[in-house]
């Protein structure tokens, strides 16, 4: 990407002049879109009614009207909580959606960084949130947001096991655990012989992706996993005394997530920013690989929002039975079953 | 060369800050999210040395599973807002005598056994190398270490069942 400017920066203008910007930009801008298109219209759709319409065409700066009302609003600490621990909370859930987002390749050169164990980082990194939501949880001094706390963190646990379990099939087939070599792999893969559109791994993973779907939901806490925030029952667990830009930064998180294990979901199943027809070298990629890989992660955030507008909420019970009985056997014989086709083929 | 010094001293200075505040603070809550900056410098050190994988898995399995599963227990059980007296050990002599004999043996072995040796200059080991080299010459260790987790695995499940005849 900046070879083709024809610059060479130095490390630091590399850094902190163009991939800290376009970072901020490639977590904030899907975020959202997202909020707008799903939350906000997607879901008015499903119910019968318009959403936002005032603010901007078709309600389109509704968004930036809702920022705005929250940067506004007053930063509330509750009397009796832990103030450094609940105020650094937040920033603790942002920052782990902010190191996803650098392994995640969008064209042959248009990446953050290459590293070797990237979907294993990707891995890793996404579970320090739970952190971040025990720490609001606790410091907040409110029985509902210890209970949504400790909810999120057991849920968090139960299904990063699915998750990773189904990220292995993958990285088996691949046979790398490097981002941008599943998605040559998948470019230059063939379907018995035939190489017309590569092989994307969602027809040899089906399994894979449906576990990894699942597991991907109950991370982001989404309905039908909500538990940790039911408002019903928890008036919106962690998140309870949270108001103001502490929320938003919250609320970012979470549709930021979205977005980016939506993105990934795209880049080890469906290709990442490779489209059949031209050759995965072509430098082209580097200017509509970022378009194609935003193209796959809305359709897949769209099965995230789609299971969540429409699905009743799980008991806590059925949720860990779910991930501990179903989910992990079954992702574990699909690693067994991936792994002896592998050595057979 | 130089600029890994730098980073090494920085994480290590921090390292050592967050260490005593783990044993110093009278908060156990705040004591396990300190233990959280250890550990990140820990894999902050594995990464200067080059060894991605096993720095990779230091965040996987130490923040993203101990800790959590550490901060899980103490806040279904007891995890007050604020100070707490009693919440040093009164015997902390012992522990600290043991924690300094370990620290020498560790520092001893360690300075011992890489006498005068140098790493390579940039090298990062990937995580085929590690693959290729658990499932080749530590195959033996590795089955030995997994029937060891089994083991401790089962065991937890027989002390947590109920009894039911």
């Amino acid at each position: 990407m900046i070879d083709l400017l024809a610059l060479s920066p130095a490390w630091w203008q590399e850094t902190f002049l163009i991939k800290v910007p376009i970072g901020l930009l490639a977590v904030l801008l899907p975020a959202g879109t997202i909020v707008y298109l799903y939350l906000f219209k997607a879901i008015s759709f499903m119910q019968s009614r318009l959403g936002p319409m005032e603010a901007g065409p078709y309600g389109s700066l509704q968004l930036l009207a809702e920022v705005g009302k929250w940067i506004q609003k007053e930063d509330i600490f509750p009397s009796k909580a832990d103030k450094f621990v609940f105020a650094a909370a937040p920033f603790v859930v942002l920052m782990s959606t902010f190191l996803l987002v650098v392994v995640i390749p969008a064209g042959p050169d248009a990446l953050f960084v290459d590293l070797d164990a990237g979907i294993y980082f990707a891995m890793a990194i996404s579970s320090v949130s739970v952190i971040g939501i025990l720490m609001a949880g606790w410091s907040s001094a409110n029985k509902y947001s210890l209970l949504g706390g400790i909810r999120a963190a057991g849920q968090l646990i139960a299904y990063e096991l699915p998750l990773i379990l189904a990220v292995v099939g993958v990285v088996i087939q691949a046979g790398t655990m490097n981002m941008q070599g599943i998605v040559l792999s998948q470019a230059e893969g063939e379907i018995f012989g035939w190489g017309g559109i590569g092989n994307p791994f969602i027809l040899t993973q089906f399994i894979g992706f449906a576990i990894f779907m699942i597991a991907v939901q109950a991370e982001l806490t989404q309905a039908p996993f909500d538990m940790p925030v039911a408002e019903s029952e928890l008036v919106t667990g962690y998140l309870t005394e949270y108001s103001g830009i502490r929320f938003l930064l919250f609320f970012i998180g979470e549709f930021a997530s979205a977005g980016v294990f939506s993105a990934i979901a795209a880049v080890l199943f469906f290709g990442g920013w490779y489209v059949p027809g031209i050759d995965p070298a072509n430098q082209i990629f580097n200017v509509i690989g970022p378009l194609v890989l935003a193209a796959k992660m809305m359709l897949i955030a769209f099965l995230i929002f789609w299971f969540r507008f429409t699905f009743p909420r799980f008991r806590e019970d059925q949720l860990q039975r779910l991930a501990w009985k179903f989910l992990i056997p079954l992702s574990l014989a699909n690693i067994a079953l991936t792994g002896v086709l592998k050595v057979a083929a | 060369m130089v600029a890994q010094n730098v980073f090494f001293s920085i994480l290590a200075l921090l390292m050592i800050a967050s260490a005593l505040k783990v044993v110093s603070t009278k908060n156990i809550v705040h004591a396990a999210l300190w233990l959280v900056l250890v550990l990140a410098g820990v894999a902050g050190q594995f990464l200067l040395l080059g060894a991605e994988f096993v720095g990779v898995t230091q965040i996987l399995v130490y923040i993203g599973a101990v800790i959590v599963l550490l901060l899980f227990g103490v806040m279904l059980t007891k995890a007050n807002i604020g100070e707490e007296e009693n919440i040093n050990m009164p015997n902390r002599a012992i522990p600290a005598v043991i924690a300094t004999l370990m620290f020498a043996v560790m520092s001893y072995s360690i300075i011992d056994s890489f006498r005068g040796e140098k790493l390579p200059k940039e090298t990062v080991t990937n995580a085929a190398t590690v693959s290729d080299s658990i499932f080749s010459d530590f195959i033996i260790p590795f089955e030995a270490v997994s029937v060891l987790l089994l083991a401790a695995l089962i065991g937890a499940v027989v002390i947590a069942r109920k009894e039911t005849a």
